[in-house]
């Protein structure tokens, strides 16, 4: 076990909120169709109001913390607010979308000494990206914006969201980030709008498709374990948790609401109410979602694949109860390994329940057929 | 011998974990816990005092230690965190320190 995953586990072990992600807004300059936030501003923290949180957050033992939106630029006062954290020497990791980044601004990261700047970025064709964000020419002021903040030797990481709309840009946006010299991760995880609308979860990328990307040896090198059939679970994974939310990890929205998760939101108190360690420490939401292992799942305790599912709680709350399945982990599951879960079981199925009727949100033709179509 | 001063680099972030002090540097990632002894040793490295009053006065008196054993080991602790630049040495006073307090906990 590396150094890192020791500490973790011991924060996990001792119930230290070892990493949080504090949205400082949900305010965006884009509009991306697979967004789940609300984009108006219903009351967000005052900039004191976030040092304060910033400053409790210390004292509860937050060694990572991420600063997230929402676009984290459309605050005036965010340098004030980073400029804070890492005063209280966080180990800062901010997400972006890069546009509002010019040379200023990444000189500025860098002189803060931020540990990663996450970019959204979905497709290697301005076309497909502009028509995600909405956004008219914003592929092209993110890539000015990572390569400002790669000029100035900061740890830069493309995040792509894998959806209907820029899968068959996949390896393009891959290589792009290559060619940028930057990181790259991909997430086929589309989430629920906050206000509980699935509309959105139309945009997940079907499961004959998700096979696909499993197999995928640039994207999975270790294809034979990762798509290996689940072993036998042992009594040691139904003592497990699914994931360290509520237990050494945290959310807090830009209006003071704590939740276990990103996409976990089951309220469990309100920092403008309460002290932030009163919340985790007391709240018996935050103590519920904190009881719940492996063995007392409904139906995933019986799951094959429980020990190495990634079953997410947050979803699975969405979708109506936290201890019950999650759709999208099942799908996961299933096409990762060609082996039915005890919810497609029960339920009698022989592919995994979507979460949602598929209907293109928007309409972008695949990398193939455009090259056809100029040829 | 001349005497060494340290004082914490600005580009670390740290946070005490059930007693142990997590320090990593955001230019490598490099990522260190540091045990009890080499925690008050961190803390203490506020540019101003030598690394030799550090050990008597934050090490020795607090910690059942060999005062030769404890300079010898203070001195190659500070070598290797200083290699990893979480701290920075200096043969006089670092006057203009831009270290951020560090964290209590």
């Amino acid at each position: 076990m590396s150094l890192m995953a020791e500490v973790g586990q011991k924060a996990f072990n001792l119930g230290v909120p070892l990493a949080i992600h504090l949205d400082i807004t949900y305010r965006c300059n884009e509009r991306c169709v697979h967004c789940y936030l609300d984009h108006d501003d219903h009351g967000e923290l005052t900039t004191a109001e976030i040092k304060d949180v910033l400053d409790q957050l210390a004292e509860a033992g937050v060694f990572f913390l991420t600063l997230s939106g929402g676009e984290v630029f459309m605050r005036r006062d965010f340098f004030e607010i980073l400029e804070h954290a890492r005063r209280l020497m966080f180990n800062v990791k901010v997400k972006t979308n890069a546009v509002m980044i010019g040379v200023e601004e990444a000189e500025r990261l860098r002189g803060l000494n931020v540990d990663t700047i996450q970019i959204s970025l979905y497709s290697h064709r301005a076309e497909v990206h502009d028509a995600i964000t909405k956004l008219p020419h914003s592929f092209e002021r993110t890539i000015k914006g990572i390569e400002f903040l790669r000029d100035q030797g900061l740890r830069v990481t493309i995040a792509n969201v894998l959806m209907t709309a820029n899968l068959a840009d996949q390896a393009g946006t891959q290589k792009l980030a290559a060619d940028l010299g930057v990181h790259y991760t991909l997430d086929p995880t589309i989430t629920p709008m906050m206000d509980g609308d699935m509309g959105v979860l139309a945009l997940r990328i079907p499961g004959e498709e998700l096979r696909e990307v499993f197999r995928n040896s640039a994207l999975v090198p270790n294809q034979d374990e990762f798509c290996a059939p689940p072993p036998p679970p042992t009594e040691e994974d139904l003592e497990g948790y699914s994931c360290s939310a509520g237990h050494s990890f945290c959310y807090i929205s830009p209006y003071g609401d704590v939740f276990p998760c990103v996409q976990f939101p089951l309220p469990t108190g309100n920092i403008r109410e309460q002290k932030f360690l009163d919340i985790w420490n007391f709240s018996p939401q935050m103590k519920e979602v904190r009881s719940i292992q492996a063995r007392d799942l409904t139906t995933c305790s019986s799951c094959s694949h429980v020990a190495s599912c990634t079953r997410c709680p947050g979803l699975a709350y969405m979708e109506g109860n936290m201890r019950g399945p999650s759709t999208a982990d099942c799908e996961k599951s299933f096409y990762r390994t060609g082996v039915a879960t005890a919810n497609m079981l029960r339920l009698g199925l022989e592919k995994p329940l979507s979460g949602a009727p598929r209907i293109p949100l928007i309409q972008i033709q695949p990398a193939a057929e455009v090259g056809a179509l100029r040829g | 011998m001349s005497e060494k001063y340290i004082a914490r680099s600005s580009a670390i972030a740290a946070r005490m974990l059930a007693g142990e002090m997590m320090v990593m540097n955001s230019a490598d990632s490099t990522f260190f816990t540091l045990n009890e002894v080499a925690t008050a040793i961190w803390q203490a490295a506020d540019g101003h005092r030598p690394l030799s009053r550090i050990v008597r006065e934050d090490v020795c008196e607090k910690f059942d230690v060999d005062p030769t054993q404890a300079q010898a080991d203070a001195e190659h602790f500070v070598a290797e965190l200083a290699s990893h630049g979480i701290l920075v040495v200096s043969d006089h006073p670092i006057v203009a320190n831009p270290t951020p307090a560090g964290p209590t906990r």
